[in-house]
Formats: structure tokens, sequence, C-alpha cells
């Protein structure tokens, strides 16, 4: 079984405590950060079982690469303290269950993995990804597995991760372009955490399509749009890549309005936290959320991850914003697609 | 028979009688599972008095006559079980007034759902009627006169309690008004403050008389409509989680399945209710009050409230829900049968398992479906099978599989909705005497020669 890389040490000696001192849903100061991470670390209890709503930000906060998030999750499972209800962690279980019903492209050496989201299959189409979209990957088999994260199951993660492998090695791949954030985050980062052998390069579609872009800049017009940015809870296991949001929207043409809760300060989209904890939580972030955009004038929301577009889209929608993924809005800008009106 | 079929056409025109096989052989069945059975004479009648003439020439000269709406109630009712006329009502499909006030329709005996809802929409934006899942070609009369129920009945309780007037020819030939129509012009109700004489139509599949006219209630309609689902793995807890949703008065249908496919669904139990409004202020607060009032199971964790993928949300809210049919052709080969019981809520739990037996024993593929009745007064469990119509094996266990219903039904004090014969056989013997003898009364009565859907209610 792949086991969590976790060093206590690194918590001991860590100078800021960032992973709960930054955390929106806990009120800790440094020194009791630290305590609470460490007796985690040591199977006792903590008030983080309590109050953390696996939002997964504690990921990117420490800088220290210790893997905080999972270690919660982990410990989390150990002891049978439920995240969510069973009934909805049993639902999530069986739609990731392999059943053979998986769609293989004609597979090259790079290959466009569309993990197992249906609407990403329409989205990856025409002149961005001519070259690639014949060599595709879709289905359970392929699927990274990564949102049991929130179950406070690890257990069905390292169960199936190493088979999602053996499948990608089956194909012989060498490049995956992740259309999925959270696959790229399933990838590069959980599954080096857990030690499992990633047998091919990952790409985030971000590098992707910057590069592509790129290649088409001829046919760029700048789409002259104020947009805002749903960062998805998976971005924060692949931080690195979240700084490709900035640069392809200048690429584009479209204004990134500045507001109070983007980047490392974002808000999810509350999918997760209504299924988790019902109404109230993620009904007050969706709605920070939007008032936020509103105020600092985005006429477009950007989504990364089609399952925050699901959540959020309509909401957005009926405030007077036009939800638009990140993949329709690049076609938009080299006149694939047209831009829906304001 | 060339005799009769002559009479018949003289009343209803000679293009509206049929006596050819082909057409029998149609008439002769139904989706479900009975044995077919052959009708002499078809008819298709246009008029109150071409059905009241029709009555007298059957009782002249003792053949049975079946009312037929759609054919679509799968259990058998409208086999003609001993020959005689089919009274195919379909061409009896007008609406006749709609009253925006008093929010009644009046519509002919053969009118059917799909024209009544596309009427309201087209002329009546802000009113609407309590539609079943059944194909849109199913009938409101025959739909009251089993007792059906649709999209309001959560609401305001089985269709027959929503009907505010009847127009019946009953099995004598007497042409008969029931409620305030019987009194003035008005449609509003149909019984009180009088004593409520619908009751001996309503229920009755057709053997007690034809309903020739009927006025069914219409209620507010909304402009937004949205649906949410609530997922637990305790069956136990189903009758408290409908308890909790009905006690805000928000919801408007309840609707709870379970099935093993697709995989999602798989080994949960499946609240589903709907919400109306006509801003999204009011849809909001539904929501949030229903949401808030199930809190105390996501805190125990339960059961929570899944999000509902937006490739099935249209299918959800579609009215009717077409998926119903869709199981149909789970197996390939269109066949569909449900024992629809009436139970209290809480036999949930044991009607669950034992259609999970049921499934497992007959080894078919099941789906199990609830509406919630009148705020939770009572519910109907359907117990759905599909079966491959080429597959005779199949066939014949889903046929076991559904008589076994029948007998657990009454073991858990539940009653058989729109049940086969034999169903009502066992119904009529397990029965108080005295409700039977009553039956007896009426029945003699309103159909003193037993011409009348003949083999169903047969208490005399
Ligand atoms: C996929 C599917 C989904 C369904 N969902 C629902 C649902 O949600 N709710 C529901 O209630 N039902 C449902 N049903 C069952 C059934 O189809 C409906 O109840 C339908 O309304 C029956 O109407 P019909 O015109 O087909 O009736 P028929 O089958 O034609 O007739 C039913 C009975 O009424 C008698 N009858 C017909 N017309 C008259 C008349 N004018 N006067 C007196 N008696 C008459 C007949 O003799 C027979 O006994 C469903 C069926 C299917 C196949």
């Amino acid at each position: 079984m792949p086991k969590l890389q976790f060093d206590e040490k690194v918590c001991e000696t860590c100078p800021t405590a960032d992973c709960l001192v930054k955390c929106r849903f806990i009120d800790v100061d440094k020194d009791q950060a630290k305590a609470e991470m460490l007796r985690i670390a040591r199977g006792e209890d903590s008030i983080v079982f309590d109050s953390c709503v696996t939002c997964y930000a504690c990921e990117e906060y420490c800088k220290r690469g210790n893997h905080p998030f999972y270690l919660i999750t982990e410990k989390r499972e150990e002891k049978g303290l439920l995240t969510a209800p069973r009934a909805i962690t049993t639902q999530w279980i069986n739609i990731g269950e392999p059943q053979g019903k998986y769609k293989v492209g004609q597979i090259g050496k790079k290959v466009l993995s569309f993990g197992y989201m249906p609407e990403l299959l329409d989205m990856a189409k025409g002149k961005l990804f001519e070259d690639l979209s014949p060599s595709f990957v879709f289905g359970q088999e392929f699927f990274c597995n990564v949102v049991y994260i929130h179950f406070a199951n690890t257990s069905i993660i390292k169960k199936r991760l190493p088979m999602v492998m053996e499948n990608f090695k089956k194909l012989g791949v060498e490049e995956v372009v992740c259309l999925h954030d959270e696959c790229y985050g399933s990838f590069a980062h959980l599954a080096p955490a857990y030690g499992i052998e990633v047998p091919f390069k990952p790409i985030h579609y971000f590098d992707y399509l910057y590069e592509r872009l790129q290649e088409l800049k001829e046919q760029l017009r700048p789409l002259n749009i104020k947009v805002t940015y749903q960062r998805p809870c998976s971005s924060r296991l692949s931080s690195d890549k979240h700084r490709r949001v900035r640069q392809i929207m200048e690429l584009i043409g479209a204004e990134l309005v500045e507001r109070e809760y983007q980047d490392e300060n974002a808000l999810c989209c509350g999918g997760i936290f209504a299924m988790l904890y019902g109404y109230d939580l993620a009904n007050e972030v969706q709605t920070k959320n939007i008032e936020d955009m509103i105020s600092h004038g985005a006429k477009y929301c950007v989504f990364n991850c089609p399952a925050c577009q699901n959540t959020l889209g309509d909401k957005v929608a009926k405030k007077g914003i036009i939800p638009v993924h990140m993949i329709d809005l690049c076609k938009m800008a080299i006149g694939e697609k047209p831009l829906p009106e304001e | 028979m060339e005799r009769i079929a002559r009479l018949l056409a003289n009343i209803v025109g000679p293009e509206y009688v049929s006596t050819a096989s082909e057409e029998r052989y149609f008439y002769a069945r139904d989706p479900g599972l009975m044995p077919a059975h052959s009708p002499d004479y078809v008819v298709l009648p246009q008029s109150t008095k071409q059905i009241q003439q029709i009555i007298r020439l059957a009782n002249q000269e003792k053949i049975p006559v079946v009312p037929m709406g759609a054919g679509l109630a799968l259990t058998g009712l409208v086999i003609p079980l001993k020959g005689g006329i089919i009274v195919d009502m379909k061409r009896m499909n007008k609406i006749l007034e709609v009253n925006e006030k008093a929010r009644y329709a009046l519509v002919e005996g053969g009118t059917s759902q799909g024209v009544l809802k596309s009427y309201l929409e087209r002329h009546h934006p802000r009113l609407r009627h309590s539609v079943p899942d059944a194909p849109p070609t199913a009938t409101i009369a025959a739909n009251v006169s089993i007792h059906g129920q649709g999209r309001l009945t959560q609401q305001y309780g089985f269709n027959s309690d929503l009907v505010s007037g009847l127009e019946v020819v009953t099995g004598t030939g007497d042409v008969c008004r029931i409620g305030s129509c019987a009194l003035s012009g008005s449609w509003f109700s149909k019984g009180a403050p009088m004593p409520d004489l619908s009751g001996m139509f309503l229920g009755w599949f057709g053997s007690t008389g034809i309903i020739t006219k009927v006025a069914v209630k219409l209620y507010p309609k909304k402009n937004l409509r949205d649906v949410e689902i609530f997922v637990t793995d305790r069956a136990e807890l189903v009758p408290d989680i409908v308890f909790e949703i009905t006690h805000t008065e928000m919801a408007e249908d309840i609707l709870v399945f379970t099935q093993p496919k697709p995989m999602m669904f798989k080994d949960n139990h499946h609240v589903s209710f709907y919400i109306t409004g006509d801003t999204e202020e009011e849809l909001e607060f539904k929501r949030k009050m229903i949401w808030h009032a199930l809190d105390p199971f996501i805190k125990s964790k339960d059961g929570g409230f899944m999000g509902i993928p937006p490739i099935m949300k249209p299918v959800l809210l579609e009215s009717p829900q077409r998926s119903a049919s869709r199981l149909a052709d789970v197996k390939k080969g269109g066949g569909f049968e449900y024992s629809g019981p009436i139970i209290m809520l809480e036999a949930y739990p044991e009607c669950m398992k034992k259609l999970q037996d049921l499934a497992a024993k007959y080894d078919l593929a099941y789906s199990g479906m609830v509406r919630i009745i009148d705020c939770g007064h009572a519910a109907m469990f359907a117990f759905a099978f599909a079966f491959n119509r080429a597959d005779a094996d199949m066939m014949e266990r889903t046929r076991n599989a559904i008589k076994e219903v029948s007998d657990f039904v009454l073991d858990i004090g539940g009653l058989h909705w729109k049940p086969t014969v034999n169903e009502q056989k066992l119904a009529i013997a397990h029965m108080d005497p005295n409700t039977r003898k009553l039956m007896e009364i009426i029945k003699a009565n309103l159909d003193p020669n037993g011409i009348m859907n003949p083999g169903n209610w047969e208490v005399c």
C-alpha cells in the first residue's frame, strides 16, 4: 500500500505554520497551529478535525512540501471521522468505479486526458487541440481519484491510483495533457507524495493552452473583457501552474479584475461544502464570492474545473456574470467561438 | 355479430366501429403482463348521447362494455375479459371550460393529460393540473377512475381528490351529473356540501359507468421550478426524512427512488423533491427551509444532498418524466410492469427489502419508486420490473415476482393500486363484510346486468 511521505520534523521546525495560520476556517496562532499539526501527526485528537472543511488550501500554504492536508485526511480516516454523509461518499466511490466503459482514441506518445469529466469531451476540439485530439483517454480507468480526499478516504485512492498508472503504462504514453486540473494535481503532486510511480510526464492544460495560443498568435484577437477566475480546490495541488491564468489572460486580452478572493485567498465554488455540510457554509462562501466578483466589475467568470462551473455557473449567471470555461474562452480569443454578449 | 356491429354503426357512424381482427388483436392487450383477450367490437363514440345509446344497447343484448382511455394502466384493466364492446374514448377530447378564478378545467371523458397540459400552457400559463408521469396520451378520466397520482399529489392528494365534478353514464344508461354541476352550471365541487356521490364511480375502473365529462381542480403554476435530491444509505430513515420535508410545507412533488443502476444510484435511497417559485427569492427561500430541515441528518452523516449533474436536471424536471418509460427498455424488448400499492410510508424499509429480495430471487432488473401522497398521509410504492417481451421465461419470472408483491401488500397493511383482477379478488376476500355489502348494493343498482367492465370489482 502506498504510504504518505510526511515528516514530523518539518513541522517542528516550521517558521510560520502557515498551513493553519492562513486557514480561513480555523482561527489559531503560530504556536497553536504547530501544536495541532504535531498532535495530528502523532495520531492524537485535534480541533482541526472539527473545523477543516477540506478546501485543500493548506497544501498550497505549506511551502515546505509536507502535505498537511493529506495528513489530516489520513488521520481522519484512521479515526473513522467522516467528513461527508456516508451515502454521498458511497455515491462518489460508485461513480468512480472502473466498469470497462472507458474510451481511448488513436493513442500516440502524447495524449489528452479527460479524466472522467464528460463535459470535457466536447470542449477539447478545434484548432487548439487539432494535433492532439485524436489521441485521448476518458473514463474511470483513467480517473485520478483525488476527489476522495474530500471524503477522508485515502484508501480508495491508494487502491485505485496505482491501477490508473498501470492503465497508462499499458498504453505506452510518454506525456499526458490533463484537461482536468485535479488529474494534474493527482499525477504531479499527490502520487509523488505517496511514492506512487507516475510512468509519464503530466502536463497541465494551462501550459498546453499557453503554448498553443502562442503558436496561434496570428489569429488572436484581444477579447477586451473584464473577467474573474474561479479557482478550484484542486489548483492548490498545482499552485505553480496558477500563474498561467494571468499569463493566458494577458495573451488573449482579457482583464483579470483584482478582487479580494483571488489567488491564495480564493474561495471554493462551494459544491463540496453543500454535500458535506449543508446549506449555510456553501451559501455563505458562494454569496461572498459572487458579491466580490460583482463589486469588482467582473463581466465573465472563467472556470478551470467543470465541476465548479456546474456548481457556480448558474448562480453567477443569475447575477449577470457570464460563466465560461477557460478552454472556451481561448477558443473565443482565436475566433473559433462567439463571445457571449454581456 | 354483424347485427350488433350494424346497430353500433347506427349510433357512432360506420367508420367508428370495427370488428376487424387486426383491430381486435390490438385492443385485446395492454403493455403489461396480463393475458390478452379479444373484444368483439371496438367503437369510438363522440358524445355522451352516443355512449348512452351504446350502454342501452349493451343492456338489451347483455354484452359487456369496457371503457378505455389510452390503455396504459398496465394491469389489464382495459382487457375485455369477457369480450364485448371496447368503448375507446379518444374522440371525446374537448376542453369544455377553464374557470381561471375558481381554478378548474372541465374536459370530455377521453381528453388526454397532454392535451390539457398544452392547452393550459398556451391559454392559462398561471394554472396547472396534476400531471401523472404516464405517457401524455393517458386520459384524465381514466386516471381519476383508478385514483392516479400526479405532480401535485404530495400537496393536494390523489388525482381523484382533485376532481370537482363528473358527468357519467351509469351502467343502466342514465346520464347523471355529480357535484355542484348537478344544481348549477358550475363545476367547482364534486360533492361538498351535499352527499359526495363521486365515490360510486372513482376507483371503480368503469364497472359502474362511463365518465363522459370530468372537472379537475387547477393550481398555481409558478415561473420557476427546481429539484433537489437528498441521499441516505439507511432505508429506515426515509420516512423521517420525508416527514421533515413535508413538515416545511415547501415542497411540490416528493419522490423516493432506489435502483442499482446506473452505478451512481447503487446502495442508496434518493429522496427527490421539487420546489417552485415565482421569483428566485421565493425559490431560494423554500430551498433553504428544506435544507435546514434536513440538517440533523447531514450532521449525523446519515444523509446529504447530492450534486445533480447538469445533464440529469432537465430529465428530472420534465413533466411527465419520460425516464419512467425508459425503465421499460432496460432489458430491451420493451416490457415493464409495476405493482404500485398504496402504503403508509413507515413500511418503506420493508417494501424496499421485499423488492430487492424478489429481484434477486427471480433475477430481474428492478427499480423502487415512491410518490408521497397528501403530505405523507400515504405513499405509492412502485415495485417495478423491466422485462424482455421476447423472453418468455423472464416474463414468467416477472409475473411471479408481481404475484408475490400482491400477497405481501396485504400482509403489511397496504392496498393494491389499480389492482389486477386477481388483486381485486384478494381485496374483496379480505374486506370487512359490510363494506363488501355496500359495494354490492352500489354495483347491483348501477350495473344490474353486470355488463360494465365485467371481471372487475365483481362483488355481486
Ligand atoms: C411509464 C408509465 C408511468 C406511469 N406513471 C404514472 C403516474 O405517475 N401516475 C399515475 O397515476 N399513473 C401512472 N401510470 C399508470 C397509467 O398509465 C396512468 O394512471 C394513466 O392515467 C391511465 O390512463 P389511461 O387513459 O391509459 O387508462 P386506461 O388504461 O385506458 O384505463 C384505466 C381504467 O379506467 C377505465 N376507464 C377508462 N376511461 C374511462 C372513463 N371515461 N370512464 C370510466 N372508466 C374509464 C378503464 O376501463 C380502466 O379500468 C404510468 C404508466 C406508465 C406506463
